[in-house]
């Protein structure tokens, strides 16, 4: 049992757990401790992507009796090594630049503890390969989330973050509610254990029934569109650190992830499912960039653009799934799935920026709202040329990031004969190009009314946005079919393969 | 089956405290309710009719056991409603030191 698997969730458990007690000492043991672990878990995630290493660890060492998994298991595959690179490098970066950011509240210890929580849950979920024990971990991270959201404790902050736990507990009532159906029907709670005992079962009312209270639940927490009310909330109310966060990694990881991987790799899905997922997939790419155009304050836009990108992720792996059950081409459904988890790292990194230098503009002028603002690129050049990199990036400019991702899902979509979805992208895209000249244009360009002697932010924070918008560009190489092959095929093809998961876990 | 009627029952029973109520503390006990009957959903999948605690007893033949894994869970899924109520609570109450009321419809800043 020489495996560092379980380290993703021991070191920020237990650094969450250290930081209260030795930060009574030292002040400077959290703001230092933090950014270390995430810095060093992200070197060891990236080195786990190059590698190709898919191992599964078992708590406890319990081994299986008569091939049934008994233990708890730690599952590592390529999905799940994606998206631990993604939660552990903003996680590192976003931690590095509350450095300077949360000075402005008071008990920075907490902030990071609960930041630090909020990272072993999320690593917990994506590691884990027992569903009660997914559950567990996404409770550890939604609760931390939930504080994270009120840590300011204003009036909005408050309201946010109620409102945020009454639906985020109503959506883990009923995760909970399909993990007692599915133990109820199949007797087992491990992923691959239920894959195994669901291929010769035939109940399919039950099991479309079990399906649609997944969907319900884990599109609460992933926002898409009918169950999208407390995003925009929780996410311009929360701090901007923490906004990155959340609109980055945590509605992906605990969200997005889980019901890909359980779509993929536990259910055999149908071509229903897949329609299900394309359809609620448009409807949140479509209203939620409709619902952004409007916006006046800056993190609210930005809330409203999460929605609408996500969209474009479960648009993908809409058309994946509808292909694979068809029996299409199987070469397109890889192409589109590769282009949704492209998407999926990519908004994580331009959204996790935006959110950043939003958080750069309210630190120097304490405001929000943009009709406020102008004229801020002469006073704050670093913030402005970051932000603005983003802002290309997420409307679809090459060369950077988010014009080849969506691109990928557009000709997948094309190639697959599903043009209206293709052309509703591009419509959106262009929406989406509307609103962020909209934000650019009133924040940074323009005539300077009421801002005229700001600076621009300390060190730490436009580090880690210069890192961002060096990713934003950088990431474009994964497009490049070679490359693509490396990192992001590993990931599709563990999602398409059932085998490879379970031989995982159970070996034959 | 009445039992199962009489847990969903209780589920609609805070549903409905959910939808209608307008007092921040009846909201947080509605979500309890309702948290409830999934737990006990959970404890009704585990038994098994005449079957006694999974602990080995002396001088009894093949006894039917209760099934032990929904309880554990029940007892992990308790602890983590703890927390979230805990965390209710105290949102709950620090908007009455804000607001002064616990009325939702006077709590209203954000649109959604």
């Amino acid at each position: 049992m020489n495996s560092l698997i379980p380290l993703f969730v021991i070191i920020p458990l237990a650094t969450a757990f250290l930081i209260p007690i030795i930060g009574k000492i030292t002040n400077y043991f959290a703001k230092t401790i933090t950014p270390i672990i995430l810095l060093a878990l992200s070197i060891l995630s990236i080195s786990f992507l190059f590698y190709g290493k898919h191992e599964s660890y078992i708590i406890g060492g319990w081994q299986p009796v008569e091939n049934i998994p008994i233990a708890i298991y730690l599952v590592l595959d390529g999905f799940s090594c994606l998206v631990l690179c993604i939660t552990s490098l903003i996680g590192f970066l976003v931690s590095f630049y509350s450095i300077s950011y949360i000075k402005k509240y008071t008990s920075e210890n907490n902030f990071y503890a609960l930041f630090c929580l909020m990272i072993a849950g999320m690593n917990g979920v994506v590691l884990s390969g027992d569903i009660f024990n997914l559950f567990v971990f996404l409770e550890i991270s939604v609760i931390a989330s939930y504080a994270l959201v009120a840590f300011g404790v204003g009036k909005n902050e408050l309201e946010a973050s109620f409102k945020y736990q009454v639906l985020g507990n109503i959506a883990s009532f009923l995760i909970l509610f399909s993990i007692a159906l599915l133990y109820w029907q199949t007797k087992t709670l491990n992923i691959a254990d239920i894959s195994k005992v669901l291929q010769n079962y035939d109940n399919s009312i039950f099991l479309t029934f079990t399906q649609i209270i997944l969907i319900t639940g884990f599109g609460l927490k992933a926002a898409i569109i009918p169950f999208h009310a407390w995003l925009p909330d929780a996410h311009s109310s929360a701090p901007s650190p923490i906004s990155a966060m959340l609109s980055g990694v945590l509605i992906k990881a605990v969200g997005v992830y889980v019901l890909v991987r359980l779509f993929f790799n536990m259910f055999v899905f149908t071509y229903e499912i897949g329609v299900l997922v394309a359809v609620l997939g448009t409807l949140s790419m479509i209203v939620g960039s409709l619902l952004a155009i409007n916006q006046w304050d800056i993190k609210r836009l930005l809330a409203y653009s999460s929605i609408s990108q996500i969209g474009y992720i479960m648009i993908g792996f809409g058309i994946g799934m509808m292909i694979l059950t068809k029996g299409g081409e199987a070469s397109i459904a890889v192409l589109a799935i590769a282009g949704s988890l492209f998407h999926m790292v990519n908004h994580s990194v331009f959204k996790g920026l935006l959110f950043l230098g939003a958080g750069a503009i309210e630190f120097r002028t304490n405001t929000r709202d943009m009709s406020q603002l102008g004229g801020l690129s002469e006073n704050m050049p670093i913030t402005s040329t970051t932000s603005l990199g983003a802002s290309m990036s997420i409307s679809g400019i090459p060369p950077f990031n988010g014009f080849f991702s969506k691109l990928i899902i557009i000709i997948a979509a094309i190639q697959g004969k599903f043009y209206l979805l293709a052309l509703l992208a591009v419509i959106v895209s262009i929406i989406t190009l509307a609103y962020f000249l909209k934000f650019q244009k009133s924040v940074f360009y323009g005539k300077n009314k009421n801002y005229k002697n700001i600076k621009e932010v300390p060190f730490a924070m436009s580090f880690s946005m210069i890192i961002l918008v060096i990713l934003c560009i950088g990431l474009s190489v994964l497009a490049i079919p070679s490359i693509r092959e490396v990192i992001l095929d590993q990931a599709v093809s563990s999602l398409i393969n059932m085998d490879h998961y379970i031989n995982l876990v159970i070996q034959y | 089956m009445i039992v199962y009627i009489l847990c969903f029952i209780l589920f609609l029973v805070g549903l409905y405290g959910l939808i209608t109520r307008r007092n921040l503390i009846k909201i947080v006990i509605s979500l309890s309710i309702m948290e409830f009957s999934i737990f006990i959903l959970l404890v009704l999948i585990g038994y098994i009719d005449g079957g006694i605690a999974p602990i080995i007893p002396e001088n009894v033949t093949n006894p039917t056991y209760v099934d032990p894994l929904p309880q554990a869970m029940v007892l992990t899924a308790i602890v983590i409603g703890l927390a979230t109520t805990a965390m209710l609570m105290a949102i709950a109450i620090r908007l009455y030191r804000k607001y002064r009321t616990f009325d939702i419809r006077d709590i209203k800043n954000l649109k959604g």
